[in-house]
């Protein structure tokens, strides 16, 4: 989540770095020899030079970065909602159609970019413009918009009022044509700077963050409690760089046979096949797990306790050792550590008496210091008064018992019997959807993602159905 | 007022020493690059993924999004003022929760798919119990002095919390009090992960730093620097031994918790627009990272470098979540849609 940020020196970064692209785009379409067929356009009895259709655009877009029709409408949309380009008829509507409706090209001097923010005074002097030329004129949010700003910037106002008159006895010496172009472009830009209400604002850049300097205060205290906090730091252990970074790296090889996005799933990935059967094999408790889940079972020992049926094997092959009280006793410390505060001294009490008094019937096996540290601190039980003992054990199962396990012929022959799903065969579907995909960048010269058969059926249905249970 | 000044100063030498002594002491374990590191593994190649599903039904910009764990479930939030809590297999709206403030900043799902919670400029989070008949306030969490801008449950009884007022909180969900307060960042918490041991987090605020805290005593053990701007997003490294920070300076870096240093930084010159969420592949491999510029860039975090792009919002790309299973990923935007891809 972002707020925007008003670094230090007050400068604004500029975050819509997109509108480079956008401008990118833009300076091809009027490119003299490449660029867009511009014609006249008759509004009325005017007529308006280099306008062109949105049909015109399409196909432009089309044809110039090789997209499709969808995304050559999506990219137009854009431009024409961040205002590079204006439609003459309907000016209000900041949409592209893909017919014979005119659209021109924003002037430079309005660009998003060069112009932004837009400021308060600009918006000022364009409203009293518009007031002066024609009265009543305005629309009422305008009305409201331009009475909050005189009372706002009041002081100005003579200026404000100046300036408007001094740029429509100007404009009045220009071509009629001339005059409605720049009348349009000047309404295009505060369509999209100053939106009417209920439009969506496209340059919304969020809540600004506040100034944060002021909220804690440096002084002796805060620089007692830096150093303590540096010197319980200096004192850590650290490992060497090269061990960490290589650990990393067999990381991510290991599980790259378990990573859905790198390699795909068996039998399908649900998102992609509509198909849930990954997911009914891969439940918590099934008859027979399949063999990816049984081998990340030998990957790490919390790998293993934290899949309910990982554990219950490991508790039949402890239970044939004699040792299936430890694992009982780690699951009952957890069970505290994340369970109800009220019931915490219960619980206690009850491990006490099953695990750690002597001549307990499931009696653990804790080496004196933690057994006496664990027993002074039942006295005052609290969620964590078992973590020395719970550790303890733990490590005990790590480093003994699940070894052991893991060449044990009850771990062998569950990875012999796991499944290996077998890959959903794809099957073409009577109405097939083209499915939806970015296309590679158009500035990389990148090959084009072959288009597979008919798997995307729910690609674009989803949406808008509304569950009996939904409340919207 | 002499005297206090020269006692703030000698403290602050002293402090500013030990920083030093910080620095040599990971320079001195500073025996090998990532690059070198990565030097064998497979090249990952150009990753292309497209979009599978298109929610809509959010009429504002979306602030954050949460996955359940079972990878199915999905909460989001906006500024509409509404939770939606969606089945994404099927698209369907499971539950919609009306929210008393529309200013809604962070969302997430308990482990046990019973609770979320959520919060933003009323400075409180408020967790809702979504299993109920309609979906019922259970807590008001209230004593932040700052906006909210992260929260994520421990347990049906616990809950962390990242402020604006620079503090991390540990609530007790049964009594609606605060546990453990975590004082030592000097700028908003903007986001914080919890290890999957559930004895550390990982915060990263508007100072550009990020830190490790102990959840159990309170404590700061470890504090990391490197960016030069608000860090908005923070992540775990699937195997808990690092974590990946994305910040408003454009770059993503990724800092290893036992060498207690940064190895590796993910930024671009092509790329000028802030990092606002980030979200890890299964295997840790791929690093999904949301910008202002309206896309997802994939980094292969083991290179650094830049390995595709996901395009299709029309505006900021807000929050970004793989699921535990690791299906896909799930990006969210102030253009109102939350798109899944794989």
């Amino acid at each position: 989540m972002t707020i925007n940020t008003m670094a230090k020196g007050g400068w604004h970064r500029d975050q819509m770095s997109c509108f480079r692209k956008m401008e990118k785009v833009i300076v091809a379409m009027q490119d003299p020899d490449m660029g867009m067929k511009m014609r006249n356009q008759r509004l009325l009895i005017t007529v308006i030079p280099h306008a062109m259709t949105g049909r015109d655009i399409i196909d432009w877009l089309m044809k110039k970065y090789n997209i499709c029709e969808e995304e050559a409408l999506h990219l137009s949309g854009k431009l024409v909602r961040y205002g590079y380009i204006y439609p003459l008829k309907e000016p209000r509507s900041l949409v592209l159609r893909p017919d014979e409706s005119p659209y021109r090209f924003q002037t430079p001097y309005f660009w998003t970019s060069t112009r932004w923010p837009a400021s308060e005074l600009d918006y000022a002097i364009y409203l009293a413009k518009k007031n002066i030329r024609k009265q009543g004129e305005l629309m009422e949010y305008e009305k409201e918009r331009y009475s909050v700003l005189h009372k706002r910037i009041n002081h100005t106002w003579d200026f404000v009022v100046m300036q408007a008159r001094e740029q429509l006895r100007a404009s009045k010496q220009r071509r009629k044509a001339d005059r409605i172009v720049l009348e349009c472009q000047e309404q295009a830009y505060w369509l999209i700077n100053r939106p009417p209400p209920g439009a969506r604002n496209v340059l919304d850049m969020g809540l600004e963050r506040p100034n944060n300097t002021a909220r804690v205060t440096v002084n002796s205290e805060y620089y007692k409690n830096e150093i303590e906090t540096c010197k319980r730091a200096l004192g850590r252990n650290r490992v060497k760089s090269s061990i960490c970074l290589e650990g990393f790296v067999k990381y991510s090889e290991q599980y790259q046979n378990h990573d859905p996005i790198m390699q795909g799933c068996l039998p399908s990935n649900p998102w992609i096949s509509d198909d849930s059967a990954h997911w009914t094999m891969n439940l918590e408790t099934v008859p027979t797990p399949t063999r990816l889940r049984v081998e990340r079972w030998s990957f790490s020992f919390m790998e293993l306790l934290n899949d309910e049926m990982g554990r219950r094997e490991f508790m039949t092959y402890l239970e044939k050792e004699f040792s299936g009280e430890n694992l009982c006793f780690w699951q009952a410390c957890e069970d505290i550590k994340h369970g109800e505060s009220s019931r915490i001294v219960e619980k206690v009490e009850e491990i006490y008496r099953n695990f750690l008094a002597p001549g307990a019937p499931r009696w653990v096996n804790i080496d004196s210091k933690t057994m006496d540290k664990t027993l002074s601190g039942i006295r005052h039980p609290h969620r964590f008064v078992m973590e020395d003992a719970q550790m303890h054990i733990y490590f005990l199962m790590k480093k003994d018992s699940f070894p052991r396990y893991l060449k044990s012929d009850l771990y062998k022959n569950m990875l012999a019997r796991a499944i290996v799903p077998q890959e959903t065969k794809k099957s073409v579907f009577p109405f097939m959807r083209r499915q939806r995909h970015s296309s590679p960048s158009p500035a990389q010269v990148a090959t084009q993602a072959t288009e597979e058969g008919g798997n995307a059926k729910g690609a674009g249905q989803a949406g808008t159905n509304s569950a009996a249970g939904s409340n919207v | 007022m002499a005297s206090e000044k020269a006692e703030m100063d000698s403290l602050k030498k002293e402090c500013d020493g030990l920083r030093t002594q910080i620095e040599a002491a990971r320079k001195a374990v500073n025996d090998g690059s990532m690059s070198s590191a990565a030097g064998s593994a497979t090249d990952v190649g150009r990753v292309q993924l497209k979009l599978r599903k298109s929610l809509k039904g959010h009429l504002a910009k979306i602030y954050s999004m949460h996955w359940a764990t079972d990878s199915r479930s999905m909460v989001s939030a906006s500024q509409d003022g509404k939770l939606l809590v969606w089945d994404t297999f099927s698209g369907n709206k499971m539950v919609a929760v009306p929210l008393k403030s529309a200013w809604v900043m962070s969302v997430a799902f308990a482990p046990s798919g019973n609770l979320v919670a959520s919060g933003g400029l009323d400075n409180m989070c408020t967790v809702y119990n979504i299993k109920s008949a309609s979906p019922k306030t259970l807590r008001e969490l209230d004593a932040h002095t700052g906006y909210l801008a992260c929260c994520r449950f421990l347990s049906d009884t616990e809950i962390l919390t990242a402020s604006g007022d620079t503090t991390c909180c540990l609530w007790d969900l049964e009594t609606g009090k605060q546990k453990i307060i975590f004082t030592n960042h000097i700028g908003d918490c903007m986001s914080l992960a919890l290890s999957q041991d559930e004895r550390t987090f990982v915060s990263g605020a508007c100072d550009s730093l990020a830190k490790l805290w102990d959840l159990r005593e309170g404590t700061c053990k470890q504090t990391f620097s490197g960016h030069t701007s608000d860090i908005n997003a923070i992540n775990f490294f699937p195997s808990g031994n690092a974590f990946i920070t994305g910040s408003d300076d454009c770059s993503c870096k990724m800092y290893d918790l036992r060498s207690d240093q940064e190895v590796i930084g993910y930024q671009d010159t092509s790329l000028n627009a802030g990092v606002t969420s980030l979200a890890l592949s299964n295997s840790g491999r791929l690093i999904f990272a949301g910008y202002d510029d309206f896309n997802c860039h994939i980094w292969d975090s083991m290179k650094g470098e830049k390995v595709g792009v996901l395009s299709g919002h029309d505006n900021r790309v807000s929050c970004t979540g793989v699921p535990g299973d690791g299906m896909g990923v799930c990006t969210g935007s102030w253009d109102s849609f939350l798109k899944l891809w794989n």
